[in-house]
């Protein structure tokens, strides 16, 4: 027949004959003559649970599970004892070195850090802040420079302008340049409103550096996003603003997400560039701290605090990029 | 016979100065279902996006249910909300499970409860036979899960008609079956459907009338039974003799 092999289960009309397919709970009773393929597609679905709860592993497999365990277990200490000798080399390196007695006094003087970490945690709460509110407007102001980026509406042809002129300069010009010359012109030019805080211009500064960073990172998200996504949406009945906020935009940050946290943390570091301009944050506090004992250990504690704070970002960034690859992989492999 | 739910008059699309529609003619009746065939590149799928007001007519008509769809003051969102689509690939949203899936458009174009959504959904993925992956996300589903959940999503908002692209020709062999199965059952149910096949047999089985698309052209229309066994058109006979060669 010319339908052979690629209809196995299609009961039409004509044909009540309940197909030769394996049915878990054959129910030849009353095969009601106005539905023949209803409970047909049921079969395909279930069936797995019970089966794999009773598996039990063969001594075989136990056997291969031992095996993995005990190389597990030697791997650990390989890895344990090559990271702690490779430790020891570098500290005695160091401690064999003709300056280690100066830098040890000026660097790791455990008495300055503790008198020194109250006031740089204290101006660390303020880089926190920083980022929190930074970070919040430059979400808005990256997705809004995104989204004008990646509009086809003829209308908006000179904020499309606009939008790739401010990312090129902005993008093009060092952070530290930007507090500068937001920090020291911004007051300068005493219009009406404009802030004085010196740490509300470091927000400002950072807020326009990294929003042109994060804009270019959003629209290649939205970019990335399948155009038949878009056809679904509106096929559904999805109106442009719907589909974009509930079904283009959910797949476009989910795709970019790891090179959106890569750029928070690098956000969150360069919060300490606002130093320059004077407001008590944690490089600064550090800073005056080290300038008047003329010992630099208290920028060992700012490091450090910035350290604690990046290094678990930086994992989670990290586990969402895997999975990110392995999702990829996953829908490649359809 | 009185008014058909969809009537097609005139069509005509162009892409650049390539003529893919020419002056397309079809009806489909209520509850009735239509099998458009034809070789890769004669226009099924425009066909159907244009009815679904995906893409812009170059030229005719299309009517749903005395509504004239091409009537540029229209609003396209509203139109659309009476047809269900499944189109070949890329149907489900990647980032939403199942159920979210097609509990979407009836929660945020319909404006239904979501409970009351969810409840509708339930069922329908029971009578789909995916009862038990509402809570999956798409891509832990097999091709033929996929689209039947695709179907169930389409269906979620009571369309009048169903618009169906080639939505076995992305799955295995072994997994088309499934899907048929699905549509066999809707058709049971009194479902008006159009739709772009390759399964002749399917087609055979299901379809109340066939259309043979050749560069854009109705080249032949008639009862499954007549196209595809008794084709008039030397156009027909070739394309049906060569894809039943390749079986
Ligand atoms: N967006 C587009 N832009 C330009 N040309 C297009 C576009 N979409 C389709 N076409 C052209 O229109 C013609 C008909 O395409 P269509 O997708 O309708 O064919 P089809 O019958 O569905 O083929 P298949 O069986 O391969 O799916 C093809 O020649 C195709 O190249
Ligand atoms: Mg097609």
């Amino acid at each position: 027949m010319e339908h052979g092999t690629t209809e196995p289960g299609t009961a039409g009309p004509e044909n009540q004959a309940v197909p030769d397919r394996p049915t878990p709970t054959p129910a030849p009773g009353t095969p009601a003559p106005g539905a023949p393929s209803s409970g047909a597609p049921a079969p395909v679905a279930p069936a797995t649970g019970a089966a794999e709860e009773e598996h039990r592993p063969s001594p075989r497999e136990q056997e291969r599970e031992r095996f993995r365990r005990s190389r597990r277990r030697r791997d650990t200490w390989i890895a344990a004892l090559s990271t702690l000798a490779f430790l020891g080399l570098l500290a005695a390196a160091a401690v064999a070195s003709p300056g280690w007695d100066r830098v040890h006094g000026l660097f790791l003087d455990a008495g300055e850090f503790r008198a020194a970490l109250p006031e740089i945690l204290q101006g660390f709460w303020l880089n926190v802040r920083m980022f929190l509110v930074a970070e919040a407007l430059i979400l808005v102001l990256g997705l809004a420079v995104a989204l004008v980026r990646v509009t086809r509406a003829p209308g908006l042809q000179p904020l499309r302008l606009a939008a790739t002129v401010y990312v090129d300069v902005f993008r093009g010009v060092p952070t530290l340049l930007l507090v500068f010359l937001v920090g020291f012109g911004l007051p300068a030019l005493r219009l009406q409103g404009t802030p004085s805080q010196p740490w509300v211009l470091g927000v400002i500064a950072l807020v326009l550096s990294y929003t042109a960073y994060v804009a270019e990172v959003l629209r290649a998200g939205l970019e990335s996003v399948h155009p038949a996504q878009r056809n679904a949406a509106r096929a559904l009945g999805l109106s442009g603003s719907q589909t974009l906020r509930h079904v283009v935009l959910p797949q476009a940050v989910r795709n970019v997400l790891p090179p959106l946290l890569n750029d928070f943390i690098a956000l969150q570091k360069d919060t300490a560039l606002v130093a320059v301009l004077g407001p008590l944050e944690a490089l600064r506090v550090a800073q005056i701290k080290a300038d008047y004992d003329f010992n630099y250990t208290p920028y060992l504690g700012a490091a450090l605090l910035f350290i604690a704070v990046t290094v678990p970002l930086t994992r989670v960034a990290d586990r969402l990029q895997r999975r990110a690859a392995q999702r990829t992989r996953a829908e490649a492999a359809r | 016979m009185n008014e058909p739910l969809l009537r097609i008059r005139g069509l005509h699309k162009r892409y650049g100065s390539r003529t893919v529609l020419r002056s397309v003619d079809l009806d489909v009746a209520e509850h009735e279902v239509v099998c458009l065939i034809g070789g890769s590149g004669s226009g099924k799928s425009t066909l159907l996006r244009c009815v679904d007001l995906l893409d812009v007519v170059d030229d005719g008509t299309v009517h749903l249910g005395g509504t004239e769809l091409t009537d540029p003051r229209l609003d396209a969102d509203v139109a659309r909300r009476r047809i269900g689509v499944v189109f070949q690939a890329y149907n489900l949203f990647p980032h939403l499970s199942v159920l979210d899936n097609i509990t979407l458009a009836p929660r945020i174009v319909h404006g239904v409860p979501r409970r009351q959504a969810e409840e509708t959904a339930r069922g329908l993925l029971a009578r789909l036979g995916l009862a038990d992956k509402e809570r999956d996300h798409p891509d832990r589903l097999s091709g033929g899960q996929q689209q039947r959940a695709a179907i169930a999503r389409a269906l979620a908002t009571e369309p009048e008609l169903l618009l169906l692209d080639e939505i076995t020709s992305a799955l295995d062999p072994e997994l088309v079956g499934e899907v048929l199965d699905v549509v066999a059952d809707l058709k049971q149910r009194g479902m008006t459907i159009l739709m772009a096949t390759h399964e002749m047999g399917f087609a055979r089985q299901v379809a109340d009338r066939v259309c043979f698309l050749e560069d854009g052209v109705i080249r032949e229309e008639g009862t499954a039974e007549q196209v595809l066994t008794d084709p008039r058109h030397p156009s027909t006979r070739r394309f049906l003799s060569r894809v039943l060669d390749r079986r």
